[in-house]
């Protein structure tokens, strides 16, 4: 398959790739996809005091423009507010990626892998705040 | 043997993938040089002498094309590869019989062109059975017996597997068709050249060939028609009745004969070959398993061609697999080199888990396949699975001890 610059980039070179202690306070973690689909993304966001996404990291199984996309999106995600990062789009991965039609569900799965790190952290806040009432 | 150099250009990835296609053996191309060019006639002219000389071209052909498999060179005829062959053999003999017999059997791991064949058979009114194979790949002859019925004219099995290399036991198969009076059909694709095959000691019907996979031209084959007792077929393709009326059409004598010398090569070396290609799945394997835990061959190993190996690198997606390994031109039974997103249904037909099977390659060795390209390839692989594991979220899943089949994942 004839893949563009950027996501070769991203797949020869993964920013980010590792993993945060997913039971830290300012950790969350996302994991979607399924082995038997042939792809599964694991996303974490660190969130600092601030607000902000100081750092991301990831794991992924799955083809080139999987590991590209949840690559670009922990680029994407520093720095951002967890609202912000929650904005991102699967179109937006695509559109910069260049990425082939029958590839889109990769830039889906990344956009999900986002939503569900950002609902993983808003439910640990969510607990401390309840357990500090 | 004649010394081969390097087909490959230096810039060129290396070729492992066999079962896909082959390059041509330079002396095959030599031997249709002359076909091109002086020797044009057509093997159909009969009166004057470039036709007598291009039917010298292709009836050498099919005599050697015949010798590799046992047969009469009267029971061989020309087509464009083994898909029409299959095509002809299943759906000639089929609609030939079908007043008295309307019955098929074949296995669900053969070749599309088959299976394909086969659910046309079945919209006109044809009964399909495709049988199941066994976790080795292998067809169950109880399973077969068992599947016969008086109206069954015809059992397809193919001799070897394209994507897991296994060699079906033909001459059981065969014992067993000509028990029922059933005719046997088997796209030998995969297998003539590669391994001993005799139409009557496998008692052999019908035999689909593509030149190919033989080092031979494309856009070639033969199918080896049985004499006695007759098979009789109706023809797909009419009109000039050549071929014994079952194939119409100018022979491509250029093609024909670049199919008999590649069969000739192939007859001579093949002893040899197999020892040699042995030594290189051997070394390919062990040098893999030395080096890296979590793989996982698919299909049986004892029962194969040298040629071929098929393997799963648990917790490693075949295509990113694919994309890294740029030195290496490997095929993957995954999903996503697919347009239908579905992995391989050979696997899958096996037990072969579907995330097991999103992790598979297969890697075809052959004639031009030297240790070193193996020990290269080996070292391509290595490198690449362990970095491919080190951002897999199931192979840390799987350090950690994690059972990833007790995750409840979301199927998208």
């Amino acid at each position: 398959m004839a893949y563009s610059e950027k996501l070769i980039d991203h797949y020869e070179n993964p920013r980010n790739i590792g993993s945060f202690d997913k039971a830290a306070e300012d950790v969350g973690t996302g994991l979607v996809g399924a082995p038997a689909c042939g792809d599964v993304m694991k996303l974490q966001i660190k969130v600092g005091a601030d607000g902000l996404i100081e750092d991301a990291k990831f794991k992924t199984f799955g083809c080139g423009s999987a590991i590209a996309s949840s690559s670009l999106v922990t680029e994407w995600v520093k720095g951002k507010t967890i609202d912000e990062a929650e904005t991102i789009k699967n179109t937006d991965i695509a559109k910069h990626l260049a990425l082939p039609p029958v590839k889109i569900h990769c830039s889906v799965l990344a956009e999900d892998a986002i939503k569900a790190a950002i609902a993983d952290y808003r439910a640990k806040a969510t607990k401390k705040a309840d357990a500090a009432e | 043997m004649t010394a081969i150099t390097q087909i490959r250009r230096n810039d060129q990835p290396i070729y492992l993938d066999y079962q896909a296609t082959t390059p041509m053996d330079p002396r095959v191309l030599e031997a249709m040089m002359p076909y091109f060019t002086h020797k044009f006639g057509n093997s159909g002219s009969r009166s004057h002498a470039y036709g007598w000389e291009a039917e010298e071209g292709t009836e050498k052909a099919r005599a050697q094309v015949a010798k590799l498999i046992g047969a009469d060179e009267k029971e061989v005829i020309f087509t464009s590869g083994a898909t029409e062959s299959n095509n002809l053999a299943i759906r000639g003999v089929a609609e030939f019989y079908k007043d008295r017999k309307n019955h098929i059997i074949t296995t669900v791991t053969e070749h599309k062109c088959v299976l394909d064949t086969c659910r046309h058979l079945e919209q006109q009114g044809f009964e399909v059975t495709y049988l199941p194979v066994r976790k080795d790949g292998l067809l169950d002859l109880d399973v077969l017996r068992a599947a016969i019925t008086d109206k069954t004219v015809l059992v397809s099995v193919m001799a070897v597997n394209n994507e897991i290399g296994v060699i079906q036991p033909l001459a059981e198969i065969g014992r067993i068709c000509r028990e029922k009076k059933v005719f046997f059909h088997t796209d030998a694709a995969q297998a003539a050249g590669k391994i001993p095959l005799d139409v009557e000691a496998l008692n052999v019907d019908l035999m689909s060939i593509s030149g190919h996979k033989i080092y031979g031209p494309k856009g070639i084959g033969a199918l080896y028609v049985r004499r006695k007792p007759r098979v009789r077929l109706v023809p797909m393709i009419v009109g000039g009745g050549q071929e014994r009326g079952f194939r119409s059409g100018t022979l491509p004598t250029p093609l024909c004969v670049g199919l008999g010398e590649a069969a000739e090569i192939c007859m001579k070396e093949m002893d040899a070959e197999a020892k040699r290609l042995k030594k290189l799945q051997e070394r390919m394997l062990k040098g893999l398993q030395a080096k890296l835990t979590d793989i996982v061959v698919n299909g049986d190993l004892e029962h194969r061609i040298p040629g071929n190996l098929n393997i799963s690198f648990a917790y490693v997606e075949g295509e990113s697999l694919m994309m890294g390994i740029k030195n290496l031109a490997v095929s993957s039974g995954s999903a996503c080199t697919s347009a239908s997103l579905e992995p391989s249904y050979v696997l899958r037909a096996l037990g072969v888990e579907e995330d097991m099977a999103h992790t598979s390659l297969r890697i075809g060795l052959g004639r031009f396949t030297t240790e070193h390209e193996v020990d290269t390839a080996v070292d391509e692989l290595v490198r690449h699975v362990n970095k491919l594991r080190e951002m897999s979220p199931l192979w840390e899943m799987a350090q950690e001890g994690i059972d990833i089949k007790s995750i409840e994942w979301a199927a998208h």
